[in-house]
């Protein structure tokens, strides 16, 4: 009986063997050297497309099958389901006067409250960031399947084909991909960093980050646009970009060298990040550090005013966003005095949602996620660089850079902290509602006793 | 996208509640959606705090008199049939409803929002809004940004004008006729898309 194995045997180990060699080295041919080179092939936008044809199709198939049932058709609304007005609380009250009178206390007056107060409760401005965005259409992933009926036996096959294909061959590739990518990041520039400081040691430095951030990004199968290049930071500036994702650093960080800003780890975050600044000098900071804000704008300062270092790369809202909207900037890094350099960062949620909903989900299982979704596409705009004005103070220079950044990259400007994800609403803004409505009302009378 | 069908079947006597409210099936999907989002233990029913954790919400100076609204006396939970139906308050007025002699008043009618305005104002609900009351509110509304006196002054022109039975409190109906020119359904209306 075993005589009959053996050939069997040693037949699956060749061939084992030779699918394994064959794997790597197209792996290596299609991915790891134009990693190096920063070329591509193009093989990732040719997915994309055929992607998109894809989607497409699906959905088609469910609105048919949903006339085929004589169903009502309901799509979900990313835009809120009731219309506010913006009419600010001076017009209102103005309003609401009957014809003429000045403006004094009318028992009318609590209905703009009221209605503000239950428009509110139907649908608020806040809550809906800190969820993962909901799509119009389906792109085959359970994860994003909220309300989507009417899948025909088709599609469902279609979805199965879709689990194999990205847990069988896309998660393993890219899970290898990321040991190599980290791996070498780790290696290579504690190699680097034996040479003595000098431009050699920059360049390589620089080489070598580039290179295992691109491998990183195909880890993740990124398809990232660039846009108006020629805003690229230089050093000496601060990068300043929304967040949605701890990925947004790697995708940042493929395309221009940074010196990262960040608490010290400890783990396997800690080995990267001790390697990361033998090559180049990055800003690690003690968890005890990050409370004495002087120490941390006084370790800033001093990177800037050094021209020799690289840009230093911050993310001012302090906490993922969703991706629609981008929230108060902290202006922490505002108040140093240097050019800022705006980037802005828009994914496109139909392949993959890089949203990283910290209250919901772990590290391990949002790079799960990442890696099994179709692909992480995204487009980067590079503002042109903004510096402090005169008499302008840090927040309104810091709500200013905000204003630009949601402007490209579409997303809405929201006047709330990133904050009020875990804690309560301050004070000072209801404040702010009872300041604007009492100066309705008496600033009035005092122009009355003018006259 | 989906079948309202399946997803009204869920939600017990949702006929009933269309009838009485007025709103469409996708409307009613709409707040069943805004209902389990703010319900985030999913426990079927809202508690004050699930309405505080609304920020907007938190930071209007009247914000807790509005969360009030949706309890009744006594009552610590609201389901979700009656948080449709407070919300059927700010519904637009239907301009061509057949007026059928002997029908319920609709929720969202004229005199049902005037109501509706009238307890944030009368909160001890003895049918009549105090001085005190009157001064309470004021308070909420404008904090700390005006005097007592000037508060007082406020309040006692208002009951002036408007208390015309000499009672120094205002009765439903003389809230009711001192807004009578006010255009009641635009200020007490919420579009709904679609």
């Amino acid at each position: 009986m075993e005589s009959y194995l053996f050939p069997f045997d040693s037949l699956i180990c060749m061939l084992l063997g030779i699918s394994f060699t064959v794997w790597f080295t197209l792996l290596l041919v299609f991915i790891i050297v134009p990693a190096i080179f920063g070329v591509s092939f193009g093989i990732r936008r040719l997915y994309m497309k055929s992607l998109i044809k894809l989607f497409e199709w699906a959905t088609l198939r469910m609105e048919r099958g949903a006339k085929e049932k004589n169903q009502h058709l309901y799509r979900p609304y990313s835009n809120g389901i009731i219309a506010k007005e913006p009419v600010s609380l001076e017009q209102e009250i103005q309003e609401m006067r009957r014809g003429g009178a000045e403006p004094e206390f009318d028992m009318s007056d609590i209905f703009y409250f009221c209605r503000r107060g239950v428009e509110s409760i139907v649908d608020d401005e806040v809550t809906k960031r800190f969820t993962a965005e909901e799509l119009e259409s389906w792109n085959l992933l359970t994860r994003s399947n909220y309300n989507f009926h009417h899948i025909s036996t088709r599609l469902t096959a279609l979805w199965g084909v879709g689990v194999l294909i990205r847990y069988g061959l896309l998660l393993p590739l890219r899970v290898t991909l990321a040991f190599t990518g980290v791996g070498l990041l780790v290696v290579l520039t504690s190699i680097v960093g034996l040479f003595p400081n000098g431009r050699m040691k920059n360049y390589l430095s620089d080489k070598v980050h580039l290179m295992c951030y691109r491998i990183c990004v195909r880890a993740l199968t990124a398809i990232i646009t660039y846009h108006d290049s020629e805003n690229k930071p230089k050093n000496g500036g601060i990068c300043v970009a929304n967040h949605t994702s701890p990925i947004d650093v790697i995708i940042l960080a493929s395309d221009e060298c940074y010196a990262m800003v960040g608490q010290v780890h400890g783990g396997l975050m800690g080995v990267i990040q001790r390697a990361m600044v033998k090559a180049c000098p990055h800003i690690w900071f003690e968890r005890s550090e990050v409370k004495d804000r002087h120490l941390v704008a006084k370790r800033l300062s001093d990177h800037v005013a050094d021209t020799s270092k690289l840009p230093i790369l911050i993310f001012p809202e302090g906490t993922c966003i969703n991706n629609t909207s981008v929230m108060m900037f902290k202006k922490g890094s505002f108040e140093i005095s240097c050019t800022v350099y705006p980037v802005a960062i828009k994914y496109d949620p139909r392949f993959g949602d890089a949203f990283w909903n910290s209250s919901k989900f772990g590290m391990v299982n949002y790079l799960l996620h990442m890696m099994s979704s179709w692909a992480i596409v995204c487009s980067v705009w590079y503002l042109p660089p903004m510096s402090r004005m005169e008499g302008e103070d840090a927040v309104q220079f810091a709500n200013r850079v905000k204003a630009a950044i949601a402007r490209k990259g579409g997303l809405a400007d929201l006047l709330w902290d990133g904050g009020l994800k875990r804690g309560k609403v301050k004070e000072v803004f209801k404040e702010e509602q009872q300041k604007l409505y009492s100066k309705v009302l008496v600033g009035s009378s005092e122009d009355r006793s003018r006259s | 996208m989906g079948s309202t069908n399946s997803t009204l079947l869920k939600i017990p006597n949702v006929e009933v509640l269309m009838q009485e409210t007025g709103f469409s099936p996708a409307h009613i999907i709409r707040l069943h959606d805004r209902f389990k989002a703010l319900d985030k233990e999913g426990r079927g029913y809202l508690c004050p705090q699930d309405f505080g954790a609304i920020k907007e919400l938190a930071m209007n100076p009247i914000g807790d008199r509005i969360i009030g609204a949706f309890f009744s006396p006594g009552k610590e939970t609201v389901d979700f049939h009656t948080f449709v139906k407070i919300l059927a308050h700010f519904r637009p007025v239907d301009k061509d409803r057949p007026k059928e002699p002997n029908s319920l008043e609709p929720i969202n009618s004229r005199s049902n929002k005037l109501k509706f305005a009238f307890q944030l104002y009368d909160q001890d609900k003895d049918g009549k809004i105090s001085r005190d009351e009157l001064l309470k509110v004021l308070r909420a509304m404008l904090g700390m940004q005006v005097t007592e006196e000037q508060l007082e002054s406020i309040a006692d022109r208002t009951i002036q004008e408007a208390d015309l039975d000499r009672d120094d409190a205002i009765s439903f109906e003389e809230f009711r006729k001192s807004l009578e020119k006010v255009n009641i359904d635009h200020k007490m209306s919420i579009r709904f898309l679609r």
